[in-house]
């Protein structure tokens, strides 16, 4: 086989039904191993911590899995070649049928074929009109019925139904469209997303931002500029025996303020983003920041203010790590938990009953590093390097404390911790998906064109007069172009009957056809028909 | 005695009725058994025994069927009219449930299940009435016993109200959608069941019984591709409305999610099936087989994924 030969025959194999029918395959198949759920398989995109701790606890099925990409399914290389090749498959598929079909569309009804036998359903019978009577009432019938009709001699021609195809190219085109959509937002579109303590603002610029993730031609300025306060956050959780501890309500009371604007009184909770433009701001997730006072051995506040902690249960309990890196001689860190209702049950260590703060209650053990320059470089706030930080005793036991709203604990150094009170913070995202309306534009024309395409009946038959022996009869034959269509002996025998032929109705085989009305009387005793009628 | 309380209660003799109704249409079968094993003709094929019985038969034989054929229809209309009846207090289990928890019933799975099968069993009714589909009475009636027996018992949950993420329109949108496409579905599955049933037994020269009673293989075929056909562009819909709703609560339209992935996954095994209905040497039974995995894929994704895999869409207990 020369090459271009060889092309060809790949590009036909690539482009048969067959082929889209064992991507569709291949595509079910492979998108299950990112979809058995994070404690099975957890993905990195939605559960990085999980696949650390996965790959940690099996370090070498994990490097094998990483490496075949089997913590990022959907952004793996395997993945994007299966959807790669159905996309040129429905590409190479589509666009020939489009050009037939806009010849067909143009085109007449074929001629009536030679044979009508040949045909699924059909009808003969002499008529009692004259044949042009008849054939002008066959063409009224076609004509009513929204038929195409081509009249040849003594042959009429009907198609109907060529919304079918219309419509099942609509459809594939507009999965090209969804993937149109998809692309644009993910080449114009941004992500980001900021933790906000109750009380304090967020203004809307690159540096803000404690995560940001943008596409290739996403441009800064892109960001709609505003400042939103978030004045209160309000949450309640189902107190009642039934789902007890179920969130409730998530509410944001804030402001909001475009450059040089008065700041207006905005609302925002989980199903009602504030809009701004094109871009969104969500409320994605909430936690608690408890206050607390730093003061070091010489008595000077090194820490004062609220800390973020991050949740790490359903009932919140929070780890996170005060540290004041001003306190002298050392600086001081605190490894610590907030838990916002502390189990009163002895001997229970820092767990959580419930996601409301019914009984705050700060835990922790106390580090200490020698000072140093500040690089101005970002660390991480939520995590305490221990291999810089040393831990501090108490005599022979870690120092740690445990401390209601309003104690303090005093480290044997003399420096001391204080837990004022708390707040809660909220997780504010802010993202933009410009290809959305093409998205959703497209599925809409998907759904539609579906519905032509899957309850379009094409369609064709045909009729044909004749004189023979003196007598004139009419023979009618139909076909359907699709599958699991039902009524065609109906059509036929209408047809006939139009024409003024009092007829003998037939299936391919020369039974009578099956499932049809005036067929009742050939019902079996068995009941093989009789519960099936159309 | 609160209104829940009368739902649970209108479930649970539902449940019952249709557990009685499931026993009548077994009966129907069942002795619908004997009418086909009557005596052999020359052929010995027991289907063309019955149905060429004015040549072969005896008067009195065909009395006797006769009768028997009574029987069978009498047993029949009895399970068809009992699944009536515990269809009309299952929708009013579900409406009675709406009224307790003053919001739309499909709040949890056991609400979810309840409601899907209400649509189901509704559209049952309604395709019996228009298609005389009573064929279906046997599955259908399995799979309500066993689909609002296993909601009562095991997925039970009291009254609560909804998560503040299950507040917005596409509640509702999003979930009629998906309860009306899943319960077309399953018609579409059960009539695939029955496809694969009637072809085995006609490729094995054994149409007995049971499913002579079946319509035709084509007609099995039809209705199967005309439930997907209903179902499938709904569903189409449903991703779609459920991806805005994701948009809005959770900031993202899509996030490959366990739930939203099995449910495109089995969006690709619809399409897959309408494919393979068009396919020379898939059409038939192969095709059928993707109508059966294409069920199995709905039932696994909203009870399966529930019940064993955590992810955003998991709340409300179970
Ligand atoms: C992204 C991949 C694809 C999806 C999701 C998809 C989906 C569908 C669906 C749902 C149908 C049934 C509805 C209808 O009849 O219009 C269908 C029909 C059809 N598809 Fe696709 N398709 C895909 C790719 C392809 C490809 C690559 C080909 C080319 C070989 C193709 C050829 C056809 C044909 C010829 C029909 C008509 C079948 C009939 O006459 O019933 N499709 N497709």
């Amino acid at each position: 086989m020369k090459p271009v030969e060889f092309l060809r025959f790949l590009w036909t194999q690539l482009t048969s039904m067959r082929t889209a029918l064992v991507l569709l395959f291949a595509l079910m198949i492979a998108a299950v191993p990112g979809s058995l759920g994070p404690k099975i398989l957890p993905q990195r995109p939605n559960n990085p911590v999980l696949v650390r701790e996965w790959i940690a606890a099996r370090p070498e099925l994990g490097a094998v899995f990483d490496r075949l990409g089997l913590f990022d399914v959907y952004g793996s290389p395997w993945f994007a070649s299966i959807y790669l090749l159905l996309l040129v498959s429905l590409v190479g598929c589509i666009v020939p049928r489009i050009a037939v079909y806009a010849r067909a569309v143009r085109a007449m009804p074929p001629g009536v074929p030679k044979r009508l036998d040949k045909l699924a359903e059909r009808a003969s019978g002499p008529t009692r009109l004259s044949a042009s009577d008849a054939l002008d009432a066959g063409e009224r019938w076609l004509v009513a019925g929204r038929y195409r009709v081509r009249r040849q001699g003594n042959e009429l021609s009907g198609e109907i139904g060529y919304l079918r195809e219309l419509g099942n190219l609509a459809f594939h085109v507009s999965i090209l469209g969804v993937l149109a959509g998809i692309a644009v937002s993910s080449l114009f579109g941004y992500k980001g997303s900021v933790i906000a303590v109750e009380g304090s603002a967020f203004s809307n610029t690159l540096s803000q931002y404690d995560d940001f993730a943008a596409g290739a031609f996403f441009k800064a300025s892109a960001l709609p500029p505003f400042t939103l306060w978030v004045d209160k956050f309000d949450v309640s959780f189902e107190r009642g025996s039934v789902q007890h501890g179920a969130a409730r309500q998530f509410q944001v009371t804030g402001r909001l303020a475009g450059p040089a604007e008065e700041p207006r009184p905005t609302i925002l909770e989980v199903n009602t983003p504030v809009i701004l433009g094109s871009s969104m701001v969500n409320l994605i997730g909430h936690g608690y920041a408890p206050i607390v006072t730093v003061t070091d051995p010489s008595g000077a506040v090194a820490y004062s203010g609220p800390v973020v902690f991050l949740p790490q249960d359903g009932n919140f309990t929070s780890l996170g790590v005060i540290k004041a890196p001003d306190a002298r001689p050392q600086r001081l860190a605190f490894d610590s938990i907030f838990v916002p209702s502390q189990s009163t049950a002895s001997g229970v260590g820092p767990r959580s009953t419930f996601p409301d703060a019914d009984n705050p209650t700060l835990w922790g053990t106390v580090w200490t590093a020698p000072p140093k320059v500040e690089t101005g470089r970002p660390e991480n706030v939520y995590s305490l390097d221990k291999t810089e930080f040393t831990q501090v005793m108490d005599g022979a036991v870690p120092a740690s404390f445990r401390l209601a709203v309003g104690a303090s604990y005093t480290v044997p150094d003399g420096s001391k911790i204080t837990f004022d009170s708390w707040k809660r913070w909220t997780k504010l995202q802010v993202s933009s998906t410009p290809g959305l309306p093409i998205v959703y534009g497209s599925i809409g024309v998907a759904v539609l064109a579906l519905m032509l395409s899957l309850f379009g009946k094409p369609r064709r038959i045909f009729a044909r007069v004749t004189d023979a022996d003196g007598v004139r009869s009419v023979d009618v034959g139909g076909l359907d172009r699709a599958e699991s269509r039902a009524g065609l002996g109906d059509a036929v025998a209408g047809l006939a009957d139009a024409m003024g032929a009092s007829v003998s109705v037939m299936g391919v085989s020369g039974e009578p056809a099956p499932g049809r009305r005036g067929t009742k009387s050939q019902l079996t005793l068995a009941g093989e028909q009789l519960e099936e009628s159309e | 005695m609160n209104l829940a309380y009368f739902s649970s209660l209108a479930m649970v003799t539902a449940t019952v009725i249709y557990l009685v109704a499931l026993t009548a249409h077994a009966a129907e079968w069942a002795s619908a058994r004997r009418v086909d094993a009557g005596p052999s003709t020359t052929d010995g094929s027991p289907a063309a025994s019955s149905a060429t019985s004015s040549t072969a038969g005896t008067a009195a034989r065909r009395d006797r069927i006769a009768a028997d054929l009574t029987r069978v229809d009498r047993f029949g209309r009895m399970g068809l009219a009992l699944t009536a009846v515990g269809a009309a207090l299952h929708v009013a289990g579900v409406v009675l449930r709406g009224l307790a928890a003053g919001r739309p019933p499909w709040g949890n799975m056991y609400e979810f299940v309840s409601s899907t099968l209400a649509i189901l069993v509704v559209g049952y009714l309604v395709l019996v009435w228009l298609g005389k589909m009573r064929w279906l009475g046997l599955p259908v009636t399995l799979l309500l016993s066993v689909g609002l027996g296993l909601a009562v018992t095991v997925f039970y949950v009291a009254v609560a109200p909804l998560v503040p993420a299950l507040h917005s329109v596409w509640f509702v949108i999003h979930i009629i959608a998906a309860a009306t496409a899943g319960a077309m579905f399953n018609v579409g599955g059960l009539a695939s069941v029955l496809y694969l049933l009637r072809t085995r037994a006609e490729r094995r020269g054994t149409v007995r019984g049971y499913v002579v009673r079946l319509p035709q293989p084509e007609v099995l075929d039809r209705v199967a591709y005309r439930a997907v056909a209903f179902a499938f562009p709904l569903w189409t819909f449903t991703i779609a409305a459920g991806s805005i709703w994701a948009e809005y609560a959770w900031g993202r339209y899509w996030g490959w999610d366990p739930k939203e992935t099995w449910s495109l996954v089995t969006w690709v095994v619809y399409a897959a099936y309408l494919h393979a209905r068009a396919t020379a040497g898939w059409k038939g039974r192969r095709a059928a087989w993707l109508g059966v995995v294409g069920v199995a894929m709905f039932w696994w994704n909203f009870v399966g994924i529930n019940l064993l895999v955590s992810g955003l869409h998991s709340y409300a207990g179970i």
